[in-house]
């Protein structure tokens, strides 16, 4: 017979498996293989990097007005900056700038107020900003009316119309996206066939080939007066085919949901619509964030596909600006400011979406 | 917890004027329903009447269509014949019917299905906000008047993934009668759950029986069927095989089958 009477106590860890020693000889220096392939791979980033900085940062020029203000030997940013009114703003007429500035400002302000915690009445904010400030926007940006002047589509561009482009995309194809699921797991068969055909037509073809029957054939087969704005048809060729690919994402979501779920929302008499709108909608969306903001990002950097048709956005109008005779040569400067500005954009949804994850994580496994 | 006394009381639904909770109001009535799984006849010919105050519980192996029956009962599966009727409402497709039906038994489920992005709080007074437009501040006082009977108001604003399966069982439990049911249907109740835990979740099941609850459980606890119960049926293929008060049921079990069941089991 044993009898344990004595409670032995917590002692540390041995100091070599933790710390900064610890974590270094566990990771990198863990057999002498790894430990020349981190010297390696050490060298390689060390050779690489510090030239890249100094061609970014050190050599570079970044005051002047034109190409003869670059003497340094690295990146000339005077490109850049003596262009970025045009980056920004596309060919919109300089003295309505104001308008912009204002929804940029009223963007950022509305998203600080959503994404903070903090935030009283979050609800109201949300419903603000899906409802009245889009319209806001539209009559900020297009004019013609309540005393601001006209500005057409075509003069819009630069980084304001691959935000119009990308924000109009996500705010509307989410809601589609998440019908389109439902409707393809729904029970009539009517709802069913038509979401999966539209689904799968949208799904199978390419964006660029979306974007030119938009642009060049749709005009073909309608009647000459009805003169379709070039970028509202972008919009709505980019709204259906992302709303095609959320449907999808969703739908994973909604099947990884446990049938209990179901059976105990309906055992407790709640409707379809409230069943999926308080039960399953909440669970499938938090498992599908990952996936939904994966869309989000694609959608994003898919929005530069417009140039195509014609469309100045971000890329495009950098793009155009590397033709001009006066600053030949500086592609990599271009080129390297637009991939900047879109991965700004992208990782700050990417770490949302991480902090969003963390937040909603209520320690389960669904059941 | 005191030691039930309705023991000594059960008597069969014939001579019942002993069990003075059962009324002769008719709560469930199955005539002849019949399901099938594709080719596979899951219930054949269920016939049984439930009075209300009755309690009732449903054992046999498993794969005998007794969960499948129960869960006929608010239409988590369709019969295809027969009549199923609850309350005074007739169970078919009818979605009016269906919803006034679920409105008015409550199901207690083996996982639980307890929602796990919802608060435990949240989980109970959803069903009476959203279903019966109970005001927010309301419901939430009657969510909290039941969790205390059910002995975890301390847990109201935890998570049901922090709680143990006796817990969740137990909010479960507690989530069904917010919404003031007139029939409790239990699925195998405990069968998920860590042997000492049973006891907590069968605790608040007698006391409920003990309160005059219609209820109908498929469950192997025949401990619990011998304290609780009025009736006992006896399933196997499809089929009613017994039905018996559970003295008679427990000592003198008719058929072959049963005979056979409750020695593998007792």
């Amino acid at each position: 017979m044993i009898i344990n009477d004595t409670k032995l106590p917590d002692l540390p860890p041995p100091g070599s498996t933790t710390g900064v020693v610890g974590w270094l000889r566990k990771n990198l220096f863990s057999t002498p293989f790894y430990s020349l392939l981190t010297l390696l791979i050490g060298y390689i980033l060390f050779s690489t990097l510090i030239p890249a900085f100094q061609w970014i940062f050190i050599d570079s020029d970044w005051v002047g007005d034109s190409r003869d203000a670059c003497t340094s030997g690295g990146a000339c940013w005077v490109f850049i900056t003596v262009r970025m009114d045009q980056f920004i703003y596309g060919f919109y007429p300089e003295a309505e700038y104001w308008r912009i500035n204002i929804l940029f400002g009223m963007l950022a302000l509305l998203i600080v107020a959503l994404v903070y915690e903090g935030t009283p009445k979050k609800g109201l904010i949300a419903a603000f900003a899906l409802t009245i400030f889009p319209i806001f926007a539209f009559y900020m940006l297009y004019g013609g009316s309540f005393g601001l002047t006209l500005v057409e589509t075509h003069k819009w561009g630069g980084l304001s119309l691959t935000l119009v482009l990308a924000i109009v995309g996500i705010v509307a194809s989410l809601p589609l996206g998440i019908m389109l699921a439902l409707g393809r797991r729904s029970q009539m068969s009517v709802v069913r066939s038509f979401c999966t055909v539209f689904i799968e037509m949208w799904r199978g073809v390419p964006l660029i080939t979306i974007l030119f029957m938009a642009s060049v054939m749709l005009p073909l087969f309608m009647p000459e007066e009805i003169d379709f704005d070039k970028l509202l048809r972008a919009l709505i060729g980019i709204t259906l085919f992302q709303s095609a690919y959320m449907a999808e994402v969703i739908r994973g979501g909604l099947q990884a949901i446990p049938k209990g779920q179901y059976e105990a929302a309906d055992a407790l008499g709640l409707s379809y619509w409230k069943k999926m709108a308080l039960i399953v909608l909440p669970q499938a969306l938090k498992i599908m964030i990952p996936g939904i903001v994966n869309t989000f990002i694609a959608l994003f950097k898919d929005t530069s596909l417009v140039l195509i048709i014609g469309l100045f956005d971000l890329l495009a109008i950098v793009q155009a600006a590397l033709s001009d005779p006066k600053w030949l040569g500086y592609s990599i400067e271009g080129y390297a400011f637009v991939a900047f500005v879109f991965w700004i954009f992208c990782f700050s949804m990417s770490r949302y979406s991480q902090y969003l994850e963390r937040k909603l994580h209520t320690g389960h496994g669904a059941r | 917890m005191s030691e039930p006394t309705v023991s000594e009381q059960t008597v069969s639904e014939q001579n019942s004027p002993a069990d003075m909770s059962i009324s002769d109001e008719v709560m469930i009535k199955l005539d002849n329903v019949n399901k099938w799984y594709g080719d596979f006849h899951v219930l054949k010919d269920i016939n049984l009447t439930v009075h209300k105050g009755e309690r009732i519980v449903v054992c046999g192996p498993s794969g005998s269509g007794k969960s499948t029956m129960i869960r006929c009962l608010n239409r988590l599966e369709e019969h295809q014949k027969g009549e199923i009727l609850v309350g005074k409402t007739v169970l078919n497709n009818d979605l009016k019917n269906i919803e006034t039906i679920r409105r008015e038994v409550g199901m207690v489920f083996q996982h639980f299905n307890l929602f796990p992005h919802l608060t435990v709080l949240e989980n109970l007074a959803l069903a009476p906000i959203w279903v019966r437009k109970t005001p927010r501040a309301e419901a939430e006082a009657t969510a909290m008047k039941y969790l205390e009977r059910v002995k975890i108001p301390d847990q109201a604003h935890k998570y049901p993934g922090q709680l143990s399966g006796g817990q969740q069982q137990r909010v479960a439990i507690a989530r069904s009668l917010c919404m003031n049911p007139e029939v409790m249907l239990f699925d195998e109740p405990t069968s998920a759950l860590d042997p000492e835990m049973i006891k907590e979740v069968l605790d608040v099941m007698i006391e409920l029986a003990q309160e005059g609850m219609t209820m109908i459980c498929v469950t192997h606890e025949m401990g619990f069927a011998k304290t609780v119960a009025n009736r006992v049926i006896f399933m196997d293929a499809g089929q009613i095989i017994e039905e018996n008060n559970p003295d008679d049921f427990f000592d003198n079990p008719q058929s072959e089958r049963t005979q056979l069941f409750l020695s593998q089991i007792l």
